[in-house]
Parts: structure tokens; sequence; C-alpha cells
């Protein structure tokens, strides 16, 4: 047995780091009260309870999508281990079928046939899928039954199984009183609604699993590659331009933002000159312009990577890190502000006369006050970047046209839409990942907005009362 | 006001400075005139005679910043900073980088005149529309038609500009063949060209300002001055249209003002996918062809068109509002 060889991308190091963050974060927010009772007002919201549900099962894609590896190839005894060249994740494991199941050109979802004809002997026919349907005798009278059946047992085993994974979780973690009293829905947290959330992702997924390993559940590309297995890899391109390009504007806009607002005068001065500068730049053409130098740069210096993978790899972290440079001035502005207002009050007055030195108090009284601006902000922009990315690669400044992303699956889609007939599944797969993706990233931040910063709220409708509900 | 105004033009150009500053060494740091000159070259075996002609052509062959072979203001002047960055400000564009180099002044000058035809309806239908949208959702508060507008804002807001796009062209131009796909043409007939982008344009950004606006709306509806209107005997929609509308103008403005370099722009994606020979559209082609000349020379029109609407929001708001006095 050979061991494949690990591949520690810089993306991967990101979200990897990002993960082990969280874990941080969630347990620090544990053991502080004030904190906790925020989390808690976010995950009261049925909205943002069943957001943050999904939102969880995207990452987990992410992540296993961010464990890179190269295969050990077989090789004469006693040479040395000579190792693929192509990367592959945990997640290529885990869609293995779905990349060996290539078919020669487009086809439709779950079809048994090919999409075009072709001449096969003297006859033009739709020639039988390589993969999709192969089980079948007579794929003409058994296909819709066999799927059919396929998809409703899948539905159903997978609903139940994650209906079960959902109770024994909260039995596990709650305890036998305290599961009582969420069924009859007094808790905090509607848990409820979680577990139906689950329920119904479990039953989506089940019919997809049980579909997936006989057909192309939604169909081919040109290329007659996979388009659920392109879907599914875009998701960890969106995941990690959301997160990381939020996190590198982290360090300059909280830093600048509160050693602005806290020295003022000529520090203040300079440091909104330059944000002025920045936001006055038409964004997309910023940031064109740092890809394209970006680019050459990648171009000039081929020998820093080994495969086509790492390189596209480094282009989409340097994009994120371009991302970052160029958008901290928002929430610069906000941290400012807040900044003048924080060095005013009370506690930091006491402080300073204490004799506590300036950047100790912008560290332990400024900064932690300022926290609850960088979450919102964190949270509302992933969505708002993600959407960015699909315009920035069809720009052509976006991640690389070797990695799967939203915006190049689009790209593609563009010329298939004007095809006869219609290939609308590419277009129809890239429209409902991302628009998944990114309304439960919108549901969400709007759930930790509410419940972090009440004043900045988007007075969200609430759900008409009807007379018999208001009676009663 | 006069003085103030004098004020924020001088930061505006300030501004303006800068970005000049950084988009220059931006390009120039990280990569030399040979980068550039064997990238537009392209292939693979570029001799240095070849790299030479072609920044000779393009005056890339003299010093960045100081050329120390002239004397006295020569020394500044005739360096590649001075003449691609400070004659900017006199709005002298040059030439661009690509092999049939054009007069990017001239193109600018006939693009901008398409770009305004699509950028001028769609800045004040936009306004309209989101505030119209806004308004009836407010009209409407706590009610069935307020919770699923808000939803509808919310998923619309979740779909990206590009969808919009493709699934337009696609219902209006293929199977209903109400207006061309794409195109363009003077005159009159423009306005076929122009209806359907300017129709996916307002709705890609209704979800986003009609969600805004509302929200704008109803924390100005629990002030006092509402109150009284009510307690008066006004109906809600004199209130909403006469009282309320007119108090939230100076947020709408802000918004609205902030909105408009990119409109002027032309949106890049909109001009590129239905083929209107707009800025926008000259934008994007220059980013594919990497020619930086025109990449620059469009970053310094989109910072002066910011710096201008800003000016242009603050004159608005003593307009709109007696009581902010500038100063």
């Amino acid at each position: 047995m050979m061991w494949p060889k690990l591949v520690l991308l810089w993306s991967d190091v990101a979200v990897l780091l990002l993960v082990v963050a969280l874990g941080f974060v969630a347990w620090r927010v544990r053991g502080d009260a004030q904190r906790r009772r925020d989390w808690l007002k976010v995950f009261r919201q049925p909205a943002a309870l069943c957001s943050a549900v999904v939102l969880g099962v995207f990452l987990l894609v992410a992540v296993a999508d961010s464990l890179h590896f190269r295969r050990a190839l077989p090789t004469a005894g006693g040479n040395a281990v000579a190792y693929a060249t192509r990367v592959e994740s945990g997640l290529d494991v885990v869609l293995d079928p779905l990349v060996r199941g290539r078919e020669v050109t487009y086809s439709a979802p779950l079809a048994s046939r090919a999409f075009a004809k072709a001449t096969v002997g003297t006859e033009r026919v739709y020639p039988r899928l390589l993969h999709g349907g192969a089980h079948l005798v007579d794929d003409t009278t058994e296909r819709t039954g066999d799927v059919l059946v396929r998809a409703l047992g899948g539905l159903v085993a997978g609903a139940v199984a994650a209906g079960a994974f959902a109770l024994a979780v909260g039995w596990l973690a709650m305890g036998r009183a305290g599961f009582g009293r969420a069924r009859r829905g007094e808790t905090a947290v509607p848990w409820g609604t979680a577990l139906l959330t689950v329920t119904v992702l479990g039953a989506l997924v089940g019919a997809v699993v049980s579909l997936a390993p006989h057909y192309h559940v939604l169909g081919t590309d040109r290329t007659g590659n996979d388009v659920l297995y392109q879907a599914l890899k875009s998701v960890r391109t969106a995941f990690v331009i959301g997160t990381l390009s939020t996190l590198a504007t982290l360090p300059l806009a909280v830093g600048l933002g509160i050693v602005a607002g806290y020295f003022r005068g000529w520090v203040d001065e300079a440091v909104q000159y330059l944000y002025t500068v920045l936001s006055s730049i038409p964004n997309v053409l910023l940031i064109a312009a740092c890809v394209l130098m970006m680019q050459v740069f990648l171009d000039t210096h081929p020998e820093l990577f080994e495969t086509g993978a790492e390189r596209a790899d480094l282009r989409l972290f340097l994009l994120c890190v371009i991302l970052g440079l160029t958008g901290w001035a928002g929430l610069c502005r906000l941290v400012r502000a807040e900044t003048l207002k924080l060095r005013e009050l009370e506690y930091v007055q006491a402080a300073t006369a204490f004799g506590v030195g300036p950047w100790r108090i912008m560290a332990r009284h400024v900064f932690p006050n300022v926290v609850h601006l960088v979450v919102i902000s964190t949270v509302l922009d992933f969505s708002a970047l993600v959407l960015y990315e699909a315009v920035l690669s069809y720009v052509g400044v976006g991640v690389d046209p070797t990695m799967n992303s939203f915006g190049g699956m689009i790209n593609l889609a563009r010329s298939e839409m004007s095809r006869d007939p219609v290939v609308w599944w590419s277009f129809a797969a890239a429209f409902g990942f991302m628009v998944s993706l990114v309304l439960v990233a919108n549901l969400f931040a709007d759930g930790v907005r509410d419940a972090f910063d009440p004043r900045a709220r988007v007075f969200r409708a609430r759900r008409p009362v009807s007379a018999k509900e208001a009676g009663g | 006001m006069g003085r103030y105004l004098v004020r924020r033009v001088l930061y505006g150009l300030l501004v303006l400075v800068g970005v000049n500053l950084l988009t220059f060494a931006l390009f120039f740091t990280v990569n030399t005139p040979d980068d550039m000159a064997r990238l537009n070259i392209g292939g693979k075996r570029v001799t240095q005679d070849q790299i030479d002609k072609w920044k000779a052509e393009r005056g890339y062959d003299k010093p960045l910043y100081v050329n120390a072979k002239e004397t006295g203001l020569r020394q500044v002047t005739n360096t590649v900073f001075w003449e691609r960055s400070v004659s900017l400000f006199a709005l002298q564009f040059g030439r661009s980088d690509a092999s049939g180099a054009s007069d990017i002044g001239h193109e600018i000058g006939e693009r901008m005149v398409v770009s305004l035809q699509l950028a001028v309806p769609l800045f004040v239908l936009q306004v309209i529309a989101s505030v119209g949208f806004a308004l009836v959702l407010v009209f409407f508060k706590n009610s069935r038609i307020d919770f699923w507008g808000v939803v509808l804002c919310v998923l619309m807001l979740s779909i990206s500009s590009l969808f919009y796009i493709i699934v337009g062209q696609f219902l209006f131009s293929r199977v209903l063949r109400l207006v061309p796909i794409s195109g363009w043409a003077g005159g009159l007939d423009a306005v076929r060209f122009l209806v359907l982008p300017m129709l996916l344009s307002l709705l890609s950004r209704l979800g986003t300002e009609g969600r805004l606006y509302r929200a704008m709306f109803l924390e100005e509806i629990g002030r006092d001055y509402v109150r009284t209107a009510r307690a008066k005997g006004l109906g809600e929609a004199v209130v909403l249209g006469r009282h309320v509308l007119r108090n939230a103008l100076i947020p709408i403005i802000t918004s609205a003002g902030s909105y408009l370099p990119y409109v002027f722009l032309g949106s890049l994606v909109f001009e590129s996918f239905f083929g209107i020979p707009g800025l926008g559209a000259y934008a994007i082609e220059a980013i594919s062809g990497q020619d930086f000349a025109i990449v620059r020379s469009m970053v310094f029109i989109g910072s002066l068109l910011y710096v201008a609407s800003y000016v242009l929001v603050d004159v608005a708001y003593t307009w709109v509002d007696p009581r902010v006095r500038l100063q």
C-alpha cells in the first residue's frame, strides 16, 4: 500500500485554519455569557437557523474539497515513488463514480441516450450513453420506472437517516427532559424547524446519492463531464472567495479604523484619504487591474508550482488577497465612526486616567467593542462576494479558467442557451446551487445583523397574523 | 457654501492624484515595461529588439519617474509617469497599447454618448422604481403584500445579475422575439436595443434597493411628525407621499448618488452582454485584451465621476433640506 502524497494548497491551509478558528470562536462564545446570548438570539429565528444548517452542509462540501492529495503511481519495485500529476481532493474520492462516468458530449439530466444524433453503422440514431442508464436492458421502457424507484427509495432512506441522525444528536445533547421540552416547542431555539430542515436536506441528498451512480442527475456538459460534479466543486470556490476575501479585509479595516478613530488628527486624515482614494476607483476596474498584474507575475514565474492545480489555487488565493486589499474601505469607515464614539465613553476615559497606554486601550477596550461590526460585515459580505466571483470570472479576471466556479459555468452556459435545442441544465444547475448558497447566506446574515446590531435592522416583514390566531 | 464647494473640489483633485499614483505604481512597479511588451507581443520567443521597438513606439522607453539625462523641468516631464499620468488631468489619454493603436480620448468621447443613452434614463427609472416599490410595501406594512414583497426582495437580491441577463435574453429575444438579442444602432433605433438591458438592470437591482428604501421609510415612519400628521387626520397615502418621502430624501440621495458613477461608466457587464458599444464594454475589452493604457484611462474617468458625484450629492443636500448648511 502506497500512501498518497498530501498536497497543501494555499487556500486549503486557509480553509482549514478557518475551520479551526470557527471551532475556537465557538468554544470561546460558550464561555462568554454575553456573546452566548447574542448568538442564541441568532438561532432563535427559524429562518436563520435553517440557513445555518444549509450553510453547514455547504461548508462540509467545501472542506471535503479542500483536502488535497496526489495518488502514488504503481512503480516497478525499488524505484523512487512517483506521484500522479492530477491533484485530487476528498470530495473527488466521494464523487468518484461521477468523475469516471464521463460521456462523449452533452446529455440531458437523467438521460440514457445522448443529446445529439450520431452515426452508428449506417443509421443516424441517438446512441446509448456510456454510463447514464447503462445498467438498463431496454432503456426506452425501463428508464422512467427505474428513475422513479431509485429517486423515491433514496428520498425516503435519506429522510429517515437524516431525521434519525438529527434526533440522536438532539437526544444526546439535551437529555430526556430537554428533549421533551424541544418536542413541545418550549425551547428558545426552534429545534423542530432545524429537524425539518435536516430531514428535507437528507431526503434530497438521499435521492441524488441513489441516482448518481447510475445516471447523470444534472446531465453532462460539452466534454461529457458530469454537471453535478462541477456544481459541487464550484461550491468550494465560492466559499473560499466569500470567506477568505472578507478575512483579508479585516486586518486593514479594523486596524486602520481603530487607529484613525482613536488618535484622530493627522492619522485620521491620512486614513480617510486612503480609503477615499480606494473607494473612488470603480471596483471592477481596480480588481481587474490588480488581477492583470498578478497574471503577468504568475506567467513570468512558472517555476513556483509543480502542477496546474497549484497554479490555479495560488491564483485563487491571490484573488482573495486582492479582493481583501481593495475592499476594506466600507468596514474601516464603520469601525472609525464607532471608535470615535467609544473613545469618549467613561471606561476608556477611566483607563486613560489610570495611565494605560493607547495601544493597550485600543486592544483591550476598543477592539472588543467593535467586534460586532466585524461579525456583521463578515456575514453580510459573504453573499455579495459569491455573486461578485461570478461577475469577475465572466469578465475574465476571476478564478483560473481550469478551476470549477459558478462564473465559469455561467459563462459556458451562455452559449449553450443560444443553441437549438437549448442545453439548459448547466445553467439551471449553476443557478440552483448559487441561488441557494447566496439566499441562505443572506438570510443568515440578516439574522446575525438583527441579533448583534438591533439599530441597523432591515425591518424584516412580519408574517401577517390571521384573525383566528390573533383572536385565540 | 461657495468656499465649502471649493474645498470639496480641491479635496477631490487630491483624491484623483492619489488614484493616479496608486494605479501607476500598481502597473509599473509590479511589472516592468519589458514585461508588458512581452505580454502584448505575445509568443514564447520575443527578442529584445522587438521589445525595444514596442516600447519606443508607445513611449515606454523613458525612465519611469526621473529622467537623469535631461536638465531642468525636462527631467520630470520627459518620463513615462509624466506623459502617461499627469496628462490624464488635462484629459489627454494618449494612445492605446494594442497593436492598432487608437486614440483613447476619441474612443471615450464617442462611447460616452452611447453610455449616457443607457445610463441617464436608467438612473432616473431606477430611483423611481425602487422608491415606488418600497413605498407600496410600506403602505401595506404588516400585511401579506409586505411580507411576500420582502420575501421577493430577498430572493431577487440573491440572484446574480448574470442570470437576469441570460434568462432575459432567452425569454424576450429568443422565445418571444420582441427585441434583438444584442447589437447597436444610432438615433431612435437605439431604443430597440436599450429596452431589454434597461429592464433587466432595473430588475437586478430592485431587490437590494427596494429593501433598503423600505427600511429607510419604516425608520422615518416611527418619528413624531408622522404621528402628528396622522393625528391631524391625513390619510396614509398623503402621509407617505408628502411627509415621509420628503424627509427620507437625504438617505435616498446619498445612496443614489453613490451609484451615479457606476451608471455613467455604464454597467460593465450589461454593456458587454448586449453588445452596446459604451464605456463599460470598452473597459471590458481592454481588460481581456490586457491593454493597460485604456484600463488606466478608464480608472481615471471612473474616479473623476465618483468625485464629481460626491460634490453633486453635497449640493443636492442643501437643495433638499434647508437645515443643512455646508461650511
